[in-house]
């Protein structure tokens, strides 16, 4: 039961200080180890900024491999409500019908060409192309546009496991220029067009506008959903009870979902720039340094999870912040829990068992602390009744 | 059987009959505006936030220390305020009216 195991490498440190220390490309990151404090830093956003330069919230930094402003993303209230406001419905799509219908027969279809094969690689075979074929609803663009986004490969901003890649940036950022030319031309029904077409404040938006939505949108869904659909592979492989239990108690699907999410935390940490002196943990933080809210800490914090390192399938209070917390939370959010939520009843209704064959853990350098996130590569078979 | 009273933050009044499951669940299900429940009813996500009408907080009793950890933070909240995902439909809560918090 280890091999899907992801450990809480911030116990001590949540529980000694409350933070930890990280040094990411001479830009030094105070990370916020406990729920309460990651909440309030994320409420915060006047003490603690997402309004920076851009690319400087990202932990590792982007900020040599991109300067257009990730939105609403990267930036603060007043002005954030606007944009979020106009992205807000679009984003909120996955809960209707028409789309559940299409989501729940892509991840059929991938589940049962899974079935039938003696080993899949589940990051590349199956959890990018699940996850870029389900990204051409969330963009209402053509089916077939998931066969580019799988070309790109697991890693569209970093060379194979290694540092970031402003090269490999740019291949996803000339493809949206791209598209956004296109939708200027001829508008069709896609998130391009829609918001090549939009108003914020009375002005049309910008290119530079519309390119940042879209960034963060390819950016933000990508490794995050990847790590999410893969680590659930991993759990049901080494947990058949559970997907049993899934289909014999449809009615826990919803509680189960967001207990994976919580557990696997895809996003380790968002940062936050400084924007006073102030503290944190009693720790001093000065004006324009970088604290981080490490929502994958905080969901392990003892004092507000019942056995915070189990994953209790049905937890009932699961107050969790693997989408974030206040004003920045996971615009994506609704389409993720879709997934998770079909990509469940998918597999307890088709899949009997699940081996894993053999598998390379994906581990974050963090510095002070070594995460496993998910996997490079796990190689299973999927067993059909 | 409780018949639960929605007030939305457009004054409209929303009267529903339910039998069990979340009182949240119940506005979702009636598209009821402001009450999301994007988390499914765990306490986690804070958009099912309503404002108990002052002589029916003895029905619904009050929040437990993590909803108050999720409201705090809130900048509606008030001391009626509830996540109605942690709301259990009953006969004890018959009759009870919930006003939809605003949101921040």
């Amino acid at each position: 039961m280890e091999k899907s195991k992801l450990s809480d490498p911030f116990e001590n440190a949540r529980l000694e200080k409350g933070f930890g220390e990280m040094n990411d490309q001479n830009d030094p990151v105070t990370m916020l180890l406990r729920l309460k404090d990651v909440r309030k830093g994320a409420h915060n956003w006047k003490a603690f900024k997402s309004g920076a330069e851009p690319g400087r919230i990202v932990v590792p930094s982007e900020v040599n491999i991109r300067d257009v402003r990730q939105i609403p993303f990267e930036v603060d209230p007043p002005e954030h409500k606007s944009y979020r406001d106009l992205v807000e419905p679009w984003f909120k799509r996955p809960l209707e019908e028409a789309y559940k219908q299409k989501l729940t027969g892509q991840i059929n279809e991938i589940v049962d060409e899974m079935l039938d094969k003696e080993s899949v690689e589940v990051v590349s075979d199956f959890s990018l192309r699940l996850q870029s074929r389900a990204l051409t609803l969330l963009l209402n663009t053509p089916y077939e546009e998931a066969e580019t986004w799988i070309g790109w490969g697991t890693h569209v901003f970093r060379s194979e496991g290694e540092a970031l890649d402003g090269d490999k940036a740019n291949i996803l950022y000339d493809y949206i220029d791209d598209q956004i030319d296109k939708a200027i031309t001829t508008p069709g029904d896609d998130l391009y067009s829609k918001l090549v077409t939009s108003e914020v404040n009375g002005k049309k938006l910008t290119k530079e506008e519309v390119k940042g939505v879209m960034i963060l949108t390819f950016a933000g869904g990508r490794d995050t959903v990847i790590n999410a659909v893969t680590n659930s592979i991993a759990y049901f492989a080494e947990h058949p009870e559970s997907l049993q239990r899934i289909k014999n108690e449809p009615e826990i699907t919803g509680k189960a979902v967001e207990e994976l999410i919580r557990y696997f935390a895809p996003l380790t940490h968002m940062g936050r720039v400084v924007t006073k002196d102030t503290q944190v943990c009693e720790h001093a933080v000065k004006a324009d340094s970088r604290i981080s809210l490490c929502w994958a800490s905080a969901n392990r914090d003892a004092s507000v999870f019942e056995n915070p390192n189990e994953i209790v399938l049905d937890r009932k209070l699961n107050p969790h912040v693997s989408f974030g917390f206040g004003t920045h939370n996971c615009l994506g959010a609704t389409h993720a829990r879709q997934i998770m939520k079909i990509l469940l009843e998918t597999l307890a209704n088709k899949v009997k068992s699940i081996d894993i064959l053999d598998f390379e853990e994906n581990i974050e350098d963090l510095d002070q602390f070594e995460r496993k996130v998910g996997y490079e590569n796990i190689h299973v078979k999927f067993n059909s009744y | 059987m409780a018949k639960i009273t929605f007030i939305t933050t457009d004054n409209e009044s929303i009267t529903l009959e339910g039998t069990s499951g979340s009182v949240m669940q119940l506005a979702v299900d009636n598209d009821i505006p402001g009450i999301d429940g994007d988390c499914g009813g765990v306490c986690s996500c804070a958009t099912c936030h309503v404002h108990v009408k002052p002589e029916d907080m003895e029905k619904t009793g009050a929040a437990s220390e993590i909803e108050n950890d999720m409201l705090e933070l809130d900048d509606n909240v008030n001391e009626y305020s509830r996540l109605c995902c942690q709301l259990e439909i009953s006969d004890a809560l018959d009759g009870v009216v919930l006003q939809v918090a605003e949101r921040d």
